[in-house]
């Protein structure tokens, strides 16, 4: 007969024991297999309800779970334990039951009670006990049945209750904001304290309570010249070695006040200006040798920057992070980029000054640093310092990482587009972009390279010129050779007759038609060529074969051979031209002449909308349109074309030109359309106003007009596509046209609406403008 | 759940070398670290904290830890989590710093643990 093992009846294994023994297990699979026999041994004795072990025994489940195990067995166990009178064992009860439980599990209500007669507890351990307990897991019903015993103990006399109080008082805030009105009163008079730990916590309720609550915040308000003369106190007053870090007085204090006051101060001018002495105070006084220093310089920058200070503030705390900028510790440095990126909107010219420090940060080794770097450059460039910025954002580009590239190139283009000094310049530092970041490129930025070309005709040769020497011996980038192959298509032909500026020292460089083709067939040919990139090349070659017509037969050939291609995309557009070469030869010419200057989106050089006010950032102005460059469109036809609407609204002030009269330029079935014209040189911005007089509203109204092919239309979007009935209201639309010839202007209009649920439509051609449009 | 959660922040806190700085970013929060010979006390904080302020409160901490061992080690910590427990009590409470003055703090422990 086997006997029952007789070591288990002893008295069980001490903590430190057990911890030695899983520490000592040499493999994972050992380690659980002790911790799961403890954890069996330690059930059984749970169920046997042993008292006197018990609290051993949730030490030991306490470790295990701190191991990862699960151990919520424990957890009646741990009820049990805060129930009993003994010191350690509440203790070792509270401490499980705050790392054991949480808000979510049902037991936790189980403890209200025990909690409640341990607050009033005469011993304060216990009591404190209680509300670090409370402080950790109060749930919302908890806080509302023991937020009055909260309330008695902040104002007991006893501090070391007190200040676990408050910080309890600050849990159940969070949790529950409207028991704010049982600590109203008492909140107040803790803020006269002498303690500075009662003080610490008081600030961390107020923060606490003010940032949640409006009405707190004017209450508290009132208490700011309190708060500033404690702070002048803390700073004057000698030495006090408690509180002290390093030489400074209770830094956390400091920190803490500052950061009251920071909440306090947003947006209200007065409590401002009382702040700004003491600010300036702290900033000036606080040395900043150590960490210490620095924390607390910090948290002032951060405040003056957050409240209504004065400027000499303001420059001031740049000035500190300047400073903090030249810190090696990296971070502060780290520190110092995160909060000058939220400055630079407001402050842009006192930040400009610390440039050169920020230009270096982009060398550092953190990633995060770099990042902040980056950030802050793109945001200081301006047309001062284009050239300066960029070629210091071309060299980081050169080493950055590759999750940076993308966002890098994307930032130098819309950087320079706002500030090229010239587009020649603005052309080639595109190229060496594209050259430098590789595939990193997005989309977007083809297109928009694309459409900066096209618009400067005298870049033309010059564009393809470069271009074409950048591809000739490395056609991995993609999207660098797509925007080659498209400049070279358009303007293949000025590239080989040499008729352009040509960039120095390179005067005698001449270049083949043959050697063109060569290349867009290499580009066509080559398998790493992604479907796009062989897309602009074969439509490059299409376009060439007008503009070489020596070589006419052999892009013909090619065709012909792309027309068996496994590509679908490819096989389409060969097979398509081919038959221009053939059936269509008579309208090839059309189709592939030169493309118009592309209208984009942008805010050309000179005309950048001013910020609006000082902290609001200009998010990014210019949106390509989606115009894919290679669809060849005969100009007139812009009827069947999708509108190029773009979003950005010109506003153009309407006041200066309007010596212009007014035109009718439709009235019929009770719809009106009246044109109304303003004239700056050669552009002429007309306004049409659409009223409607019939009963019923006129919905899904569209609007469409062309000009003859030597003018240039652009329609912005109209403010609604109803018109209200009865002349209630008005539609209005805003367009364009430019008429650089100054010519007789033209235009045919095409209207589609819906009126008491027919759908008409007008088509008209307007030749009646006045001449003030145009002469 | 808990566990995931020091899984996670454990793969991103001791990757970083001396070159990076203290601070990194962890879902909507903030992890401010310090690193002490093998030991990473992280500290979890809002965005728009005071990164420098954390660091001076680990380091109290961190201190009081000393002191109160009698120059603290590992073993110690692993030993008596509970008591590190009761020191983190004593300094932080609801999520906020509660007491910063490191002579009352130990005064209040070595009470707490007579008590025991």
């Amino acid at each position: 007969m086997k006997f029952p093992d007789l070591s288990s009846l002893s008295n069980p294994v001490r903590l430190r024991d057990l911890i030695r023994q899983i520490r000592s297990a040499k493999t994972a699979a050992e380690e659980r297999a002790v911790v799961q026999k403890e954890c069996a041994y330690i059930r059984d004795s749970f169920r046997d309800e042993d008292n006197t072990w018990r609290c051993r025994n949730v030490a030991k489940l306490l470790y295990v779970s701190l191991l990862g195990y699960p151990a919520h067995f424990g957890q009646l166990e741990c009820l049990k334990l805060i129930a009993s009178p003994r010191f350690t064992d509440k203790r070792i009860g509270y401490l499980g039951a705050m790392l054991l439980l949480d808000e979510r599990q049902d037991i936790h209500v189980m403890i209200t009670n025990s909690l409640k007669n341990d607050l009033n507890h005469s011993n304060q351990y216990i009591t404190g006990l209680a509300l670090c307990a409370l402080g950790a897991i109060c749930s919302p019903e908890m806080s509302r049945d023991l937020g009055d015993e909260v309330e008695r103990l902040m104002k007991s006399s006893n501090v070391y209750l007190k200040k676990k109080a408050v910080l309890c008082a600050v849990r159940i805030i969070r949790k529950v904001p409207e028991q704010f009105d049982i600590f109203q009163n008492t909140i107040r008079s803790l803020l006269s304290e002498k303690n500075h730990g009662v003080l610490l916590t008081a600030t961390a309720l107020v923060t606490e309570v003010c940032q949640q609550n409006t009405q707190a915040l004017h209450v508290f308000r009132k208490l700011v010249p309190n708060l500033v003369r404690i702070l002048k106190n803390l700073i004057m007053s000698g030495y006090s070695p408690e509180h002290d870090v390093s030489g400074i007085s209770d830094p956390f204090l400091q920190v803490h006040l500052l950061r009251l006051l920071r909440v306090l101060g947003r947006n209200d001018t007065e409590a401002s200006d009382t702040m700004n002495d003491i600010l300036a105070q702290v900033a000036t006084n606080t040395e900043n040798s150590k960490n210490v220093g620095n924390a607390i310089l910090y948290e002032t920058v951060l405040t003056i920057m957050d409240i209504k200070s004065e400027s000499g503030l303001r420059v001031l705390a740049v000035n500190i992070l300047g400073r903090f900028l030249l810190n090696t510790d990296k971070n502060i440095r780290y520190v110092a980029l995160n909060t000058l990126l939220r400055v630079v909107h407001a402050d842009q010219n006192a930040v400009q000054r610390h440039r050169a420090t920020i230009v270096e940060c982009l060398k550092d080794a953190d990633v995060s640093i770099k990042r902040r770097a980056m950030e802050l450059c793109f945001a200081l460039i301006n047309s001062n310092n284009i050239r300066t910025m960029i070629s210091e954002m071309l060299e980081f580009l050169a080493i950055c990482e590759t999750e940076f590239k993308a966002d890098c190139t994307s930032n130098m283009f819309l950087a320079m587009d706002r500030f090229a000094p010239s587009r020649r310049w603005h052309v080639d530092q595109m190229i060496k972009v594209l050259t430098t970041a590789g595939n990193s490129v997005r989309d977007d930025i083809v297109s928009s390279l694309i459409s900066i070309i096209s618009l400067t005709p005298e870049l033309h040769g010059y564009a393809a010129h470069q271009l074409y020497k950048t591809i000739e011996n490395d056609i991995t980038q993609q999207p660098l050779v797509q925007v080659a192959s498209w400049t070279l298509g358009e303007f293949g032909d000025i590239f080989v007759s040499g008729q352009y500026k040509k960039p120095e020292n390179e005067d005698n460089f001449q270049i083949s038609e043959e050697k063109v083709i060569r290349t867009l067939e290499h580009i066509l040919n080559w398998s790493i060529s992604t479907v796009i990139t062989r897309e602009y090349a074969i439509n490059a070659l299409m376009k060439l074969s007008t503009r070489f017509p020596n070589y006419t037969n052999r892009i013909q050939s090619v065709m012909a051979h792309y027309g068996c291609n496994m590509n679908l995309e490819l096989q389409t557009r060969a097979v398509e031209y081919a038959s221009l070469f053939t059936a269509h030869n008579d309208i090839r010419a059309n189709i592939v002449e030169r493309m118009p200057i592309l209208i984009n989106n942008q805010t050309n050089n000179g005309e950048q909308a001013e910020p609006v006010d000082g902290s609001m950032e200009q998010p990014s102005l210019i949106e390509t349109s989606d115009d894919v460059p290679g669809t060849e469109a005969n100009i007139f036809d812009i009827l069947n074309d999708p509108i190029q609407t773009n979003g950005n609204l010109f506003d153009l002030d309407g006041d200066n030109h309007n010596t212009i009269p007014a035109m009718i330029a439709l009235d019929k079935n009770g719809l009106s359309l009246t044109f109304t014209f303003e004239r700056q040189d050669t552009t002429l911005t007309i306004t049409s106003t659409a009223t409607n007089s019939t009963p019923y509203n006129i919905t899904n109204f569209v609007f469409k007009a062309a000009v003859p092919k030597t003018f240039h239309i652009e329609l912005y979007p109209a403010n609604s596509t109803t018109i209200p009935a009865n002349k209630a209201g008005e539609l209005r639309q805003e367009m364009k046209v430019s008429n650089p010839n100054r010519e007789k202007l033209r235009m045919r209009i095409k209207l589609s609406y819906v009126l008491n649920t027919n759908s008409m439509s007008e088509e008209m051609e307007l030749n009646a403008f006045p001449e003030q449009c145009y002469k | 759940e808990k566990q995931k959660l020091i899984e996670e922040v454990h793969a991103l806190v001791t990757v970083r070398d001396a070159k990076h700085t203290n601070f990194v970013e962890f879902r909507n929060f903030k992890i401010v670290y310090r690193r002490y010979a093998g030991l990473y006390f992280c500290i979890c904080v809002d965005v728009n904290d005071n990164n420098l302020a954390y660091l001076e409160a680990i380091h109290n901490f961190v201190e009081v830890l000393n002191e109160f061992f009698h120059n603290v080690c590992e073993l110690d910590l692993v030993f008596n989590f509970y008591k590190v427990y009761s020191v983190v009590d004593e300094m932080f409470l609801a999520g906020e710093i509660r007491e910063t003055s490191q002579i009352k703090v130990l005064k209040q422990l070595t009470t707490l643990t007579s008590l025991e």
